[in-house]
């Protein structure tokens, strides 16, 4: 029993992965530029596409929003170690998210296709 | 006492005895060891975050809604703002992130020297933060663009009417159905950054609570539990922020 207690906690000290500071520069670097980027691209027009008749998609918040999922991303997975963490933690945060983006999914085609036709 | 009762006191006190002094002292007893004790209070906190993030997403849902019906105000508002402070406070939450991950590190590493400094760093750069956004939300309030509480529709439609405000600004005048909708985007600015600065003043209370106890050696025992887990908290709050910024500072600015 207290065998097995021993060669755990061993085991664990091996699993708790520390992430190194370089690693950590790295990130904040990115995302620094990241937010530069954002900024920088938000005064180009990037145009828009026009898929059907009253149906246009804008390029610039498009970008934007990329940039911005990018940047969490790599918060998600490096400053708050999820890529270092349990498979429950993984399994957790990807299905929350998954369920967020459903939630404002299902909100939007809901109010997108309200008043289809009648713009 | 019942049997069972007297039996279940036995056995605990047993195991209790002949347990203590092979696990550290942070773990509690009814973990099996402090890895699976780690997962499960980790595990505990993206809970929390999760119903954090369904929080934030009804405003974030509010949002695109009211942005898509009302695009034109939504993009005259939102060049009220100023892109230099968005900028600037995205660059201290994103460095205020960078530190606290430090904070962990130090932690994890046992420094306590380094610990307390980049607690006191993340503290700084959160009350920077918070410093930044009221320098903006005083401009909001001297140009009566806080809905509800001191609102006009005469500072679109006429700007002019507030010479002190005009000289200073020079802002266009605009038609009456635009500037009567600018509200509902003022009405979301307050309430979505209101809601992140709100969470940035909890994270800044936890955080002088925590360099009290990291100057106690609460946090550099082996014992990381506390600063990972506040860490989570704070990273998630840049996270808001960086969805925030792009959303509310940067529409149509070409």
């Amino acid at each position: 029993m207290s065998e097995q207690h021993g060669h755990n906690e061993e085991h664990h000290e091996e699993e708790h992965h520390i992430v190194s500071p370089m690693t950590y520069g790295l990130i904040l670097l990115t995302l620094l530029v990241a937010t530069g980027l954002t900024v920088w691209m938000s005064f180009i027009d990037l145009g828009e596409w026009h898929i059907t008749n009253g149906l246009t998609l804008f390029w610039n918040p498009v970008v934007a929003l990329l940039i911005a999922c990018t940047k969490m991303t790599l918060v998600v997975l490096f400053f708050m170690h999820v890529k270092y963490s349990a498979r429950l933690t993984k399994l957790t945060v990807a299905s929350g998210f998954f369920v967020f983006l459903v939630l404002i999914g299902m909100t939007m085609t809901d109010y997108f296709s309200r008043a289809w036709g009648r713009w | 006492m019942s049997d069972s009762t007297a039996v279940a006191n036995g056995a605990a006190a047993g195991t209790v005895d002949s347990h203590h002094g092979e696990h550290p002292p942070y773990q509690r007893h009814h973990f099996e060891t402090v890895g699976q004790q780690f997962d499960a209070t980790n595990f505990a906190m993206w809970l929390f975050l999760l119903t954090e993030i369904m929080f934030f997403g009804g405003l974030f849902t509010a949002y695109l809604i009211m942005r898509n019906w009302y695009y034109p105000a939504f993009v005259e508002a939102s060049h009220q703002l100023n892109v230099g402070w968005g900028t600037a406070n995205t660059g201290v939450l994103i460095v205020s992130s960078f530190t606290m991950a430090m904070g962990v590190w130090s932690a994890e590493m046992r420094k306590k020297g380094l610990l307390l400094v980049f607690l006191g760093l993340t503290l700084l750069l959160g009350l920077a933060f918070l410093g930044i956004k009221s320098i903006e939300y005083s401009e909001k309030w001297e140009k009566h663009h806080v809905p509800g509480l001191n609102w006009s529709d005469a500072s679109f439609l006429n700007p002019a009417s507030d010479p002190e405000v005009y000289k200073e600004y020079h802002d266009k005048p605009l038609p009456p159905d635009m500037a009567e909708k600018t509200e509902m985007y003022f009405f979301l600015y307050f309430a979505m950054t209101g809601m992140h600065a709100l969470h940035m003043i909890i994270g800044i209370s936890i955080l002088i609570f925590m360099i009290f106890r990291a100057r106690a050696d609460a946090y550099t025992t082996g014992h990381v539990t506390y600063v990972e887990n506040f860490g989570l908290y704070w990273h998630f709050v840049d996270i808001v922020w960086i969805f925030l910024f792009p959303l509310l500072y940067l529409i149509s600015r070409y």
